[in-house]
């Protein structure tokens, strides 16, 4: 089935099985691998991506769903120059990360909280970002990117 | 971990979509937010033959209170239920949901057709003595909540049908609590407890197979304020009145345990105060 889907800003005319995930188009059909698959049924994170503008488990939704919608991965979130978003910059400093394996949906999953709720407190990072399974960290590190990736966006927008 | 094979239909109405169901035969299935239906598609615990995906379907994302009812569109995402403030318990059972990226494309009438047990929004949908409005082939029908739910995963939709809008009666006062062992995870007891004029209905979820209306006799009317004595005894009627199964996540008597604590919650809720224990005894 022939689609069309905007991915980072850039269109993309795609001809999918029904049945191929999201993800899987992202990945195998447009070679953008940033976005991780891990359980392949809703329940770890990795694969989350935001569809116009919303978090949605990519595992969960078929491509063929997507046919004219705007899709952001993490592949998006860094500058042409390589500069790093500020979110991947803290999660960097704060050891957000050890494998990498959940780190794209923990981005994005954080990208979409910091856009809705600029200045969150830590139990609503916590339970915002639940549904992202890291086996690395412990979360405490990824917690941490979270808030000073907020705390350095309020700061710098109040400045 | 790949979905079966099966052949996809974008429907454009909800006759199209009816349409697509029947000539699909018994092999027909909808795809709405697809948070419960790709994960079975995925562990190919299910096969069917078609998805007709009504997701594009115009019109059925609508969410409007009239006379004491909210009448909501089939299509209605949990989000979207979650920031609603005219009907408060759903508002706040929706928010028991999963997690955001679930909640942004789950959908109301996908929750109620998939019938979980354990799921939110089927006890509140009983809780308030909500109703869904069906299409089929024949036409259209109102289920009432105890007429759809027939078992574990089982309603009484046939498989030509589709939900296109819900009933929910919004209660008078209401109340909501839910233990889960990690935050999102569906729910081992929840409660959700609604009051309308004298009665309270109070819904067990997670204790049969389906979710449970408590039997409380004369106890369930209350006249004035609820008491915290009524609290107490409503709560004990509660979990006197579920017959619970053993599983991986609890056995009987903890299950039983846990329908009198969240009954508890959900009634000094609905009761207007909070009690100071809000951990399980």
């Amino acid at each position: 089935m022939k689609i069309t889907v905007t991915v980072n800003g850039e269109r993309h005319r795609l001809d999918v099985e029904p049945r191929r995930t999201l993800v899987d188009a992202l990945r195998d059909d447009l070679g953008l691998t940033g976005t991780h698959v891990g359980c392949e049924h809703g329940v770890c994170g990795a694969c989350t991506v935001l569809v116009d503008g919303e978090p949605v488990r990519a595992c969960l939704m078929l491509a063929v769903q997507a046919d004219g919608a705007s899709v952001a991965t993490v592949e998006g979130l860094a500058g042409d120059d390589g500069t790093l978003h500020p979110l991947q910059e803290a999660f960097s400093r704060c050891h957000g990360l050890q494998c990498g394996a959940c780190t794209p949906g923990m981005l994005m999953t954080a990208v979409h909280l910091l856009d809705t709720d600029p200045d969150p407190g830590r139990e609503t990072i916590r339970a915002e970002m639940s549904g992202n399974i890291c086996r690395c960290t412990g979360y405490t590190g990824i917690v941490d990117a979270v808030a000073e990736a907020a705390r350095r966006r309020v700061t710098s927008e109040t400045s | 971990m790949k979905c079966p094979p099966f052949d996809y239909h974008r429907a454009t109405s909800v006759a199209d979509a009816v349409d697509a169901l029947q000539a699909a035969g018994d092999e027909g299935k909808i795809l709405a937010g697809g948070q419960s239906l790709v994960p079975v598609l995925a562990l190919r615990l299910a096969r069917p033959a078609v998805l007709v995906d009504v997701n594009r379907i115009p019109g059925l994302a609508g969410l409007e209170r009239r006379d004491g009812v909210l009448h909501a569109g089939a299509l209605v995402r949990h989000l979207a239920l979650a920031d609603q403030r005219q009907h408060p318990l759903a508002a706040e059972a929706a928010r028991w949901i999963g997690h955001t990226a679930i909640r942004s494309r789950g959908t109301l009438a996908g929750s109620l057709a998939h019938a979980d047990p354990a799921a939110e929004l089927p006890a509140v949908l009983r809780a308030c003595d909500g109703a869904v409005q069906v299409a089929g082939p024949s036409g259209t029908r109102r289920l009432r909540a105890d007429e759809l739910f027939v078992g574990a995963l089982q309603s009484a939709l046939a498989d030509t049908e589709m939900i296109t809008g819900v009933e929910l009666p919004v209660p008078d006062a209401w109340g909501f609590a839910e233990f889960a062992r990690r935050h999102g995870d569906f729910a081992v007891v929840s409660v959700a407890a609604a009051r309308f004029g004298e009665r309270v209905r109070i819904v067990v979820g997670g204790v049969a197979g389906v979710p449970h209306l408590v039997d409380a006799g004369d106890l369930a009317t209350v006249d004035g304020d609820v008491s915290d004595d009524r609290v107490t005894l409503l709560a004990a009627a509660a979990a006197d009145d579920v017959d619970p199964a053993s599983d991986l996540h609890g056995s009987a008597g903890y299950r039983r345990a846990l329908t009198e604590q969240m009954t508890l919650r959900a009634l000094a809720d609905l009761a207007g105060h909070l009690r100071p224990v809000r951990e399980p005894a």
